[in-house]
């Protein structure tokens, strides 16, 4: 190789490139296409300028949070294609059959479906939701940092992006979720797998410690005048909780990544086994983020599930201070229980029954939860509306996860079951019984809000009862294989007598499939039958918080006048108090400015971890410099606010009045 | 007219009352001075070999990090109980918890492993 294509392409060659893998070739055939027609699509409607003008460069904290789940959900395909590609291959792959993919392949894809649903699902998915609602239900009229919102969604989009980049040109990462060393380290890892990994959690990390931020002072500083913070939705409440989690553990994972690449970028020694480097310390300290995360995605579904029970039950939440006070202890607690993560590493019986203790200690504030939603339904007027049914399906499979997770948190039990199916059981089943129908809960509730109408039920309960059979299906058999003491990552097994666990599994993962694509199928038929399902009051389920209180969808500014709050399901003591919309005396609104800064640079950065990747010095000088060039451009532009003159604001309110007589 | 019609701006203002700066060209004087005083004393403590044993010196240049933690605190980042409505020193508060949690439970963690794996390395470590 010459020394110029080295320069310019670092260690990218033409062999990067899997054209001799057929599956990745017609992945990337089907993909490619899909993109083709997508582009087509929008170009032969000319919808490029809008949505350049209305949503890429958009500070709208409601276009930002649409296009957080929008990113969550295209992810949840890709992570999802990972998920049915392995269970596939642990269905077949018995005895002198190899199955279908090559064990570097399939260690790939583990590590990426890890990778993909954590950071490039659930969180879109969770930030998404807080974007969303976070600023209606405390009457704000936006975040605090709009811009600085828009930017953390594009920082996010890039590390996605460069994750699928590694589909099609060189590898990703073949260690499991967490890369951890000395497995990642140079020596063992020399390829670019790890590269993408880091660079691509450090670009996606930048935008969810801003939004973390961000959010932080939005909900300390905006709130609407009267609410004070035991007046505050429970779903702000746990958002207030996971930001702060959010603000306090991503930089540690920063700083491990950076050690990390400073081991394989620059030859030292933090996590190798020579010079007092030590793995064992990377594991520490990637569990110190790691465990927060956890509750960094649960802990805004609890509160979809709190708002969800209160108003399908048509009573206030059954004892709102005590789930405050549960989701501080909770806060404070997963600080405290990283240790479980690696008990088996040997740090002894005092070491781990302290850890052991505190792990079971969070199964109380949690289990409180439980029985508030449960007793807020006790003698509430139940409407069985979808999002209910994702919450009582919530009820049930995540008590089932959290005992096995009690139950893991027996460090004698857990020397057992480490690193086997039912480990993976437990997480699935804390995860997709908790964050992934929390998820839909949310969507199908908040669905009207965004759009103006509502979705279409049939299919929605469709798509819970493949969700709800598919997951039990898929999980239970591996509980089962976790007793018999399989273990996680395998991709080829010796004994036939546990091909027919795996099988049922492949059933369970078919059916959670025919429930995503039963959640597509609503999302059209709803869009086709719009006008049956309109929702022209705003307020389509007799909601008890702020953002029911708006038109759906919410004007661009949100509330005309700042609401008064003086109860904590504040629309509901407006509604029972004869609340009249505002006809008259509207004044000129202040607004944050679109821009394509959060683009520009999100894009830099993700140029600038290619070329890192590759080792592509030159290239990589070049972006880093533009980034940064970039970036202090922006600080100098001044033009970043306007004014919504009083007669818009009139006309947009007076129509809403007609609508509402 | 409707309950709604408290103004925006105005809610704004409220706030506005309560945060205006506490510096003055004292205080950043004092800051500063403090600030090159605890770097010029452990640096001296360094170069001049005052103390035979490296571990006092290790300690003692820890213990000045850790006042000149407060000194910026204190007369450049302006906290105290009061600002922000208590939000600031709340929010200390609780990083020192987690700091002190990370730190010690890494320690704790760490030394039982390395005692209860590493053996060997332990003993001949010092």
């Amino acid at each position: 190789m010459s020394d110029f294509s080295t320069l310019i392409f670092g260690r990218l060659t033409l062999d990067a490139i899997p054209y001799h893998e057929p599956i990745l070739l017609i992945t990337f055939a089907v993909m490619a296409s899909a993109v083709i027609a997508l582009l087509v699509v929008l170009t032969r409607y000319k919808v490029w300028g809008y949505l350049w003008s209305e949503w890429f460069t958009s500070i709208d904290h409601k276009r930002i949070g649409v296009m957080y789940m929008i990113l969550g959900l295209v992810m949840l395909l890709r992570g999802f294609a990972d998920a049915i590609m392995m269970r596939i291959q642990q269905a077949i792959a018995f005895g002198d059959s190899a199955g279908y993919l090559p064990p570097e392949h399939y260690d790939q894809i583990f590590t990426a479906h890890g990778v993909i649903m954590i950071f490039f699902v659930a969180m879109p998915f969770v930030v998404g939701l807080m974007n969303y609602i976070v600023p209606l239900q405390i009457g704000a009229r936006d975040v605090a940092f709009p811009f600085l919102n828009n930017l953390s969604f594009w920082m996010t989009s890039a590390g996605a992006a460069l994750i699928m980049v590694s589909l099609f040109i060189g590898e990703f990462a073949k260690s499991g979720w967490l890369a951890y060393p000395p497995l990642t380290g140079i020596l063992q890892s020399p390829g670019v797998g790890v590269d993408y990994y880091i660079w691509s959690l450090q670009i996606a990390g930048v935008g969810t410690l801003l939004s973390g931020i961000n959010f932080v002072v939005t909900i300390v500083k905006m709130r609407a005048p009267g609410m004070n913070m035991m007046k505050m939705p429970i779903f702000t409440w746990t958002a207030l909780c996971t930001n702060i989690l959010i603000v306090a553990a991503f930089p540690v994972l920063t700083a491990v990544m950076t050690l990390l690449s400073l081991d394989r970028y620059l030859g030292m020694n933090f996590f190798t086994n020579d010079l007092g480097g030590n793995a064992m310390m990377y594991v520490n300290l990637i569990w110190i983020w790691g465990h927060p995360e956890v509750y960094i995605l649960i802990l805004p579904i609890f509160g979809v599930f709190s708002e969800i029970v209160s108003t399908y039950s048509g009573k206030r939440l059954f004892g709102y201070s005590s789930m405050v006070y549960a989701t501080l202890v909770i806060t404070i607690l997963s600080y405290l229980v990283w240790l479980h993560h690696f008990f088996t590493m040997g740090s002894g019986a005092t070491v781990n029954s302290f850890f052991g203790i505190t792990t079971m200690i969070i199964s109380i504030p949690t289990g409180a939860k439980i029985f508030n939603w449960l007793f807020t339904m006790y003698r509430g007027r139940i409407q069985f509306e979808v999002p209910m049914l994702w919450t009582i399906g919530f009820m049930i499979t995540f008590v089932i996860g959290g005992m096995t997770g009690v139950l893991l948190a027996v460090p004698p039990a857990d020397f057992v079951l480490h690193n086997s199916l039912f480990l993976i059981a437990h997480f699935h089943n804390v995860i997709i019984g908790g964050v992934v129908f929390g998820t839909f809960a949310a969507i199908t509730f908040w669905y009207p809000k965004v759009t103006g109408y509502k979705l279409e039920p049939f299919w929605g309960k469709v798509s819970f009862w493949c969700w709800f059979i598919g997951f039990y299906l898929a999980f239970m058999p591996l509980y089962m294989l976790g007793f018999m003491g399989v273990t996680r990552r395998m991709s080829h097994f010796d004994d036939p007598s546990l091909q027919i666990w795996f099988q049922v599994a492949l059933g369970g993962a078919v059916l959670i499939g025919a429930g995503i694509i039963s959640f597509l199928i609503q999302l059209y038929v709803s869009y086709k039958r719009r006008d049956s399902l309109r929702d022209e009051t705003g307020d389509p389920w007799n909601g008890r918080t702020l953002e029911w209180s708006t038109s759906s969808p919410p004007p661009k500014y949100n509330f005309a006048f700042t609401p008064r709050v003086y109860d904590q399901d504040a629309w509901w003591h407006m509604k029972s108090n004869g609340f009249k919309h505002a006809t008259a005396g509207f004044m000129a609104i202040h607004m944050p400015k679109n821009t394509a800064a959060g683009m520009v640079i999100s894009g830099l950065s993700a140029a600038f971890g290619f070329a890192m990747i590759w080792h592509m010095w030159l290239i990589g000088g070049l972006t880093f410099v533009a980034l940064i060039a970039a970036i202090i451009i922006h600080t100098f532009n001044y033009k970043r606010d306007y004014y919504i003159p009083a007669e818009e604001v009139e006309q947009v309110e007076s129509k809403r009045t007609e609508v509402l007589a | 007219m409707s309950e709604l019609s408290h103004n925006h701006d105005e809610h704004h203002a409220d706030h506005h009352q309560e945060e205006g700066p506490h510096s003055s060209f004292s205080g950043y004087m004092l800051g500063f001075m403090a600030s090159v005083f605890l770097t010029a004393i452990p640096f001296w403590l360094v170069m001049g070999d005052v103390f035979s044993s490296r571990n006092t010196t290790v300690l003692i240049i820890l213990a000045f990090a850790l006042v000149q933690i407060l000194v910026h605190m204190v007369y450049f980042l302006h906290m105290n109980f009061q600002s922000e409505g208590g939000w600031t020193m709340l929010s200390l508060i609780f990083t020192v918890v987690l700091l002190f949690i990370t730190l010690s439970g890494s320690l704790w963690v760490m030394y039982h492993m390395n005692v209860n794996m590493m053996p060997s390395m332990m003993s001949g470590g010092s």
